[in-house]
């Protein structure tokens, strides 16, 4: 044992840097613990877009597709419907599409690429229910709209291009998930045109 | 022989004198009634979840394809399976029950107030911990209730402004709520967070023991000691108050027996009815509602018309509890003196939690929004109203001794 004087500053100072020395070790071995919540390599591929044959669809009608585990429609809108779209603004949130819920080739008033076509996430902007597709019987819900989506969980409803009605929890419109027409007759869902 | 083996042990740890300072020569005041039951029941219950617990991770597959068979295998050919998770489930909602009077009975007798405000922080930390463990064990079956409740109750966290979206993919593992989420939120069900709670538990109990007891009148015992050094109005733990919490044991395990043997699934508000069919990603039940220890909170978060807000008035309805020992400035602990206008109070926010509790069990029409929203108001007034009129609340004078 050395008698010399504590020397106080040079033992904080070394306190101070092994502490340091040892957060910053403590924090990189958080890494691995916090990253390994991530989706993994295989929920990722089970995440890879999905083809779909629309020529079958009739007027009117909706299928399901499942991508990324999400129900995602395909409907095809009649005409009359289509015009429809035109009179609701004025009861809408975002009658523009001005929230991003959408990729940009699908924000305009039919929020498709080709109006006939709607595609959308089935599910609840509000908290992630799937609606339930009225094609007749929507008037009972919103008075003189003959089609349109309601939510049997919180009773959010949407019109046939997927845009919320006011008055109702869901905040935003529904998804237009990513997608790209192959051909006349094929749509590939979840990726936009370019990165394929 | 057995002093000679006490002796060797207290020699090495301190055991005997662990034992005097915490059950022994714990003195406790003298004039608990029934509310002082639930906590210990809350200890029964504890332990009946930790031990079917064990047992039924022993027959559980923790995977989306195989978690919702096996529990039916546990139910049908599991010899007394289904005992063991009908006490494992009934138990969840006992513990709710008892969690929510022992809360009721520190609000009506003060005992959150100055010295026990740590005490108070541990007990709610608890609650938290609590809920997180309900809402992970509830996905376990992968039922409808489950995976659409999960569902829900994640997409809340993406309300969070910037990092929401990305925050609700981590929690869940995946771009829905899947095996990946499943199986994590089994590992934190039966490790993680039981570990977490125990020591919590502890704390509570160390807290407790440090500060004594609260009692029905509000009186420091610890402030009227005789020549030895012991409360006046104390008695020891033991035997007086363990052979007390026996009597409570046995009401309670009278109706905890009978809804579990004649009602498990206690009319639909403990095991829900969509959740005997297996999840489906694909298919939404009609009427989506939580389990009904949630429900009160669940009203909230419908009732206020934007999701950002909601989520955070359904954060601060939890979140206030947290404070209570600081917005009661009143130094009267006890309902018994304190003012008319505490006793409204205490009754209004009773009044407000069940209604708003029966107005999140049941579908949303825009009548009953409304009362939910009025019912929230009354909820958070408690708090603001308690704030106010504490400072120079109008009290009787507190006696010296307890009564009886």
């Amino acid at each position: 044992m050395s008698n010399a004087p504590v020397d106080t500053g040079r033992r904080r100072f070394l306190t101070a840097a092994t502490a340091v020395v040892g957060g910053a070790g403590a924090a990189a071995v958080a890494v691995p613990f916090i990253k390994s919540w991530n989706p993994s390599a295989k929920a990722k591929a089970a995440g890879a877009p999905v083809e779909v044959n629309i020529n079958k669809v009739e007027p009117g009608q909706l299928i399901r597709v499942e991508w990324r585990g999400k129900p995602v429609w395909v409907v095809r809108r009649t005409e009359t419907v289509l015009n429809e779209l035109e009179k609701l603004d004025g009861q809408l949130r975002d009658p523009a599409s001005q929230e991003e819920q959408q990729p940009d080739y699908a924000k305009n008033p039919a929020r498709s690429i080709k109006p006939e076509f709607f595609i959308a996430v089935g599910i609840c902007t509000h908290l992630g229910c799937s609606p339930t597709y009225l094609p007749d019987s929507f008037g009972e819900q919103v008075e003189g709209v003959t089609a349109g989506f309601f939510c049997p969980c919180h009773g959010s409803k949407f019109d046939m291009a997927g845009r919320v009605f006011q008055g109702v929890p869901a905040p935003l419109n529904l998804v237009i998930p990513p997608h790209q027409y192959l051909d006349d007759n094929t749509v590939l869902i979840g990726v936009d045109k370019g990165e394929a | 022989m057995v002093k000679n083996i006490v002796d060797w042990i207290d020699a090495r740890i301190p055991m005997t004198a662990t034992y005097n300072r915490h059950v022994g020569q714990y003195a406790t005041p003298k004039n608990f009634n029934f509310w002082y039951f639930f906590g210990s029941l809350a200890l029964l219950v504890l332990v009946n979840q930790l031990l079917t617990g064990i047992w039924l991770t022993m027959n559980y597959v923790p995977t989306a394809e195989g978690a919702f068979a096996s529990v039916e295998y546990i139910m049908r050919d599991v010899e007394y399976g289904w005992l063991l998770r009908y006490m494992h489930s009934t138990g969840a909602s006992a513990f709710f029950v008892v969690i929510y009077l022992h809360m009721f009975r520190g609000l009506i007798y003060g005992s959150y107030q100055k010295p026990r405000e740590l005490l108070w922080l541990f007990g709610m930390l608890i609650f938290l911990v609590l809920m997180a463990e309900a809402f992970m064990g509830y996905l376990l079956p992968w039922g409808q209730m489950s995976y659409w409740g999960a569902q829900v109750i994640i997409s809340l966290f993406g309300a969070i402004p910037i990092i929401g979206d990305d925050l609700t993919l981590w929690i869940r593992g995946d771009y829905v709520v899947s095996g990946a989420t499943l199986n994590r939120f089994f590992a934190l069900h039966v490790i993680a967070l039981p570990l977490v709670l125990v020591v919590l538990v502890f704390l509570h109990l160390i807290a407790l023991h440090e500060v004594g007891s609260n009692n029905p009148d509000g009186v420091e015992i610890k402030q009227n000691k005789d020549e030895n050094g012991w409360p006046v109005d104390g008695i020891p733990f033991h035997p007086y108050y363990t052979v007390k919490d026996i009597m409570g044991v046995a009401g309670f395990l009278i109706v905890f027996c009978y809804v579990l043997f004649f009602m498990p699934e206690g009319g639909g508000y403990f095991l829900e009815k969509p959740n005997f069919e297996a999840a489906n990603p694909m298919k939404t039940p009609e009427h989506i509602a939580p389990v009904w220890y949630f429900t009160p909170f669940y009203a909230i978060l419908r009732a206020i018309p934007d999701k950002l807000l909601g989520v955070v008035g359904m954060g601060l309805a939890i979140g206030v509890l947290f404070v209570l020992p600081w917005l009661d400035r009143c130094r009267v602990k006890s309902i018994r003196y304190r003012g008319l206008i505490h006793k409204i109070n205490i009754a209004q926010f009773t009044v407000s939690f069940l209604v708003l509790g029966y107005l999140g069990a049941v579908p949303a029409t825009p009548e009953l929004t409304v009362a939910a929203r009025i019912f929230t108001f009354t909820y958070f007034a408690f708090f603001v109203a308690l704030w106010v009129y504490s400072k120079n609340e109008k009290t009787k004078p507190v006696p010296t001794r307890v009564t009886h």
